[in-house]
């Protein structure tokens, strides 16, 4: 066969049943073999490039299995670096396929040629250039045998015209050992000691969970963790959903715009239990006043990740699945009431101070918070959550309910605005028995608004919800903190999105009421397919509480008006 | 600011176009400079040696170490101070033969730097310098200064470990170990 079939059965064969895809020159010969391929490897064609990348993730995000976008060179293969980056920073298995110019021409700046590999060597786990069709049956299974393990992360193969047009015997190949590379180093039992005499003696543990709670289905070892060592637990925001919401020892969201009680208690605690997450800027502000008090334990398995924003006196290399399940089995049954009732006066401060006016207004124009806790009230109890970037994001972080594993989709270490609407499609396609919320800001929104017509093409049953401040309001509230309301370029006129939605025939309502609030939402949630709901919020509202830059991450502040500089 | 130290790494990889990229990618994106480095082939068939030498803290290198050693096609990563390795440069003079014949200062100078003539002509010649970057510069210095230099060029330094155990070997050994693979 030739080399673009070889390269469809190779995907067939590591079980790649969805792909985003965007056809062009130098991939038309793959997309041909496709073209046969209908029926068992289902095409999205998505509007552009960048929304095939996303798609992916979301696909991956939601599924934990890879997501497939194929895209032709140059332009379209560039279009991919953001999602790439994206999936890169977010750890999510991706294997992006881009078409190349024919050996021969290699080097020559031919038409739609770039070096696709050393564009893309930084920001992806792996990066490789098909040449020869011999090649292709190692390098996808080598791509996705990559992609998948350990810590996941995007793979991406530059295929060359030359060898999608040679035939080859097509033999199937399978990868699952690399010397070079060890995925999940074993468990160092030293240290699953050391971290559980740590534990044992603390009298005021803390639990992080991170993104890598849910990237190795740990969820059910975290909580035989946590409930034996009676330790309260907090989650990044990638980690939401690895511990759901209702969950009695779950203390909250942390970071900038996380929960008071977590955040301060970061500072307070004795023993910091660190689980699958890497001390993000955003977690930690400042390290230099990061928890200086705490004995800290981290458990990851990627071992750059030791040391490299915070020291950890026990680091725990491995799939934290096993190490988790070790640790529970040498620790003793703990009972730290006294610690946890001491994070109840915090979260009622919270509730007073912020999350009360937020969610429940008693007047005004609608707020961000409120919007949220509306749909999070109606939504099914397997319902996923895929946000944007900015205020959209972190209000619904905050106020959206985790049930169930793998329920938020959400750009966090890139900050991708415009990653909601494709990512959704993605979410979509991978989990069809699941209802996906779609959250966006104006001008998140707009910035991959073309993936309507792959909605409407397609008929996934997205539920967006546009919350239009009529500003770019995470920009525009540090302006109104750190430049005296200098609204450079933040305020921002928007089209009639009741008529956009119409163009691409998707059921549109427009809300700007509160007493119409909870019906539109039920209009939404039992509409049969894709619906809009574009609530109009408040102008200038801002997301509290926050932690103001470099400050540490216990001195939250509630209003801008708080004392912060 | 931490007081620096020259480290020397010495990193194992598949022999694949790009990983040298990476590599120094590395470095980059941490603004440390790369002081030399050398590439070649290592006692493992298929697997390529790199010995790279920076002037850097302890914090910095080891986070640099880890990040290399991520890369998927890197076996392994290690760094050294001067005191755990045996090492090695080379360097190249060429002087103009006249000024090397006239000045009886220039072969003493030689001697004494237990330096070697690998070739004389009617124009040149080439004296060939083993050993530490120190002496090295210095001989490049007095030769200098005796005038009728045309060329000098330093290799990359070469470094072999004082360690009894063989890190690589180690490595390759443990992964073998974990997944039931004999010889890889």
């Amino acid at each position: 066969m030739t080399g673009a079939e070889a390269l469809i059965q190779s995907l067939l064969d590591q079980g790649v049943d969805t792909a985003f895809v965007y056809p062009g020159g130098t991939i038309i010969r793959v997309f041909d073999a496709l073209f046969s391929h209908r029926p068992e490897l289902r095409q999205i064609l998505v509007r552009h490039e960048q929304g095939a990348a996303h798609a992916a993730q979301g696909y991956a995000r939601i599924s934990g299995k890879t997501g497939v976008a194929i895209v032709t060179s140059g332009p379209g293969a560039t279009n991919t670096l953001t999602g790439i980056s994206d999936a890169m920073l977010d750890s999510t298995p991706i294997v992006v396929i881009a078409g190349q110019v024919g050996t021969d021409a290699l080097g020559t700046d031919a038409f739609q040629e770039i070096d696709l590999v050393g564009v893309t060597q930084p920001i992806t786990k792996w990066s490789y250039q098909i040449r020869r069709a011999q090649d292709i049956p190692w390098a996808v299974a080598r791509a996705f045998y990559i992609a998948q393990s350990g810590r996941p992360g995007p793979v991406v193969l530059d295929f060359s015209k030359t060898a999608q047009n040679e035939t080859i015997d097509y033999k199937p190949e399978k990868i699952d050992f690399i010397r070079s590379y060890i995925p999940a180093p074993d468990p160092d039992m030293e240290r699953i000691h050391a971290a559980a005499d740590l534990i044992n003696a603390a009298r005021k543990p803390l639990v992080l969970v991170g993104h890598g709670v849910e990237l190795g289905n740990a969820e059910q070892e975290l909580k035989a963790f946590i409930e034996k060592a009676d330790a309260p637990a907090a989650r990044t925001l990638l980690g939401l959903s690895a511990l759901e919401s209702d969950h009695p020892l779950n203390m909250g969201m942390l970071g900038m715009h996380g929960n008071l009680a977590p955040n301060v208690m970061t500072n307070q605690c004795d023993v910091l239990i660190a689980v699958g997450m890497r001390f993000d800027d955003r977690v930690t502000s400042d390290v230099n006043f990061y928890a200086r008090q705490a004995k800290i334990i981290h458990l990851d398995i990627d071992k750059s990740e030791f040391g490299k924003n915070v020291k950890p006196d026990v680091a725990v290399l491995g799939d934290c699945r096993k190490t988790l399940a070790l640790i529970t089995e040498r620790i003793d049954k703990a009972s730290h009431k006294e610690w946890i009732d001491s994070f109840k006066p915090l979260c009622q401060e919270e509730h007073e101070k912020v999350i009360d006016g937020a969610t429940h207004p008693k007047n005004g124009p609608l707020l961000m918070g409120e919007v949220v806790n509306a749909v999070a009230q109606q939504a099914p109890r397997n319902a996923a959550l895929v946000t944007d970037v900015g205020l959209n994001q972190m209000f619904a972080a905050r106020y959206f309910k985790y049930n169930v594993p793998r329920s938020i989709i959400t750009s966090g270490g890139l900050g991708t605005m415009g990653f909601s609407l494709p990512a959704a499609i993605g979410a979509s396609f991978a989990a069809e028995d699941r209802m996906i919320f779609s959250f966006q800001g104006d001008g998140g929104f707009q910035m991959n608004l073309q993936e309507l017509g792959t909605i409407m093409e397609t008929g996934a049953p997205i539920k967006i919800v546009v919350m239009n401040n009529t500003y770019l309001g995470n920009v525009r509230q540090w302006q109104q903190m750190m430049f005296e309301s200098r609204y450079s370029c933040t305020p921002m006129k928007s089209p009639e999105f009741g008529k956009i939605a119409s163009a691409y025939g998707i059921p549109y309502r427009k809300v700007a009421d509160r007493s119409e609030l909870a019906e539109a939402i039920s209009e939404m949630i039992s509409a049969p397919g894709a619906f809009i709901l574009e609530t109009e919020v408040m102008t200038e509202e801002n997301v509290m509480p926050m932690i103001p830059g470099h400050k540490p991450v216990d001195k939250m502040i509630f209003t801008i008006d708080d004392d912060w500089k | 600011m931490m007081e620096k130290t020259l480290y020397t790494l010495i990193v194992h990889s598949e022999n694949i176009a790009g990983v040298l990229n990476q590599i120094t990618a590395v470095f980059t994106r941490r603004q440390v400079n790369i002081e030399s480095l050398n590439v070649s082939a290592s006692s493992i068939k298929g697997i390529h040696r790199y010995t790279i030498t920076a002037w850097s803290d302890r914090e910095s290198i080891e986070k640099i170490a880890n990040q290399i050693e991520k890369k998927v096609d890197v076996l392994q990563c290690r760094y050294f101070t001067d005191d755990e390795i045996f090492m090695q440069e080379v360097a190249l003079y060429k002087v103009v033969t006249s000024v090397l014949m006239e000045s009886p200062a220039m072969n003493e100078i030689i001697r004494k730097y237990d330096a070697k003539l690998i070739e004389v002509n009617q124009t040149f010649s080439v004296i060939e310098k083993t050993g530490n970057t120190r002496d090295i510069m210095s001989l490049n210095e007095e030769l200098t200064a005796q005038g009728g230099m045309l060329q000098f060029v330093s290799s990359g330094r070469v470094a072999i470990t004082r360690a009894r155990i063989e890190h690589v070997s180690e490595y390759l050994e443990k992964i073998g170990e974990q997944y039931g693979i004999r010889n890889i």
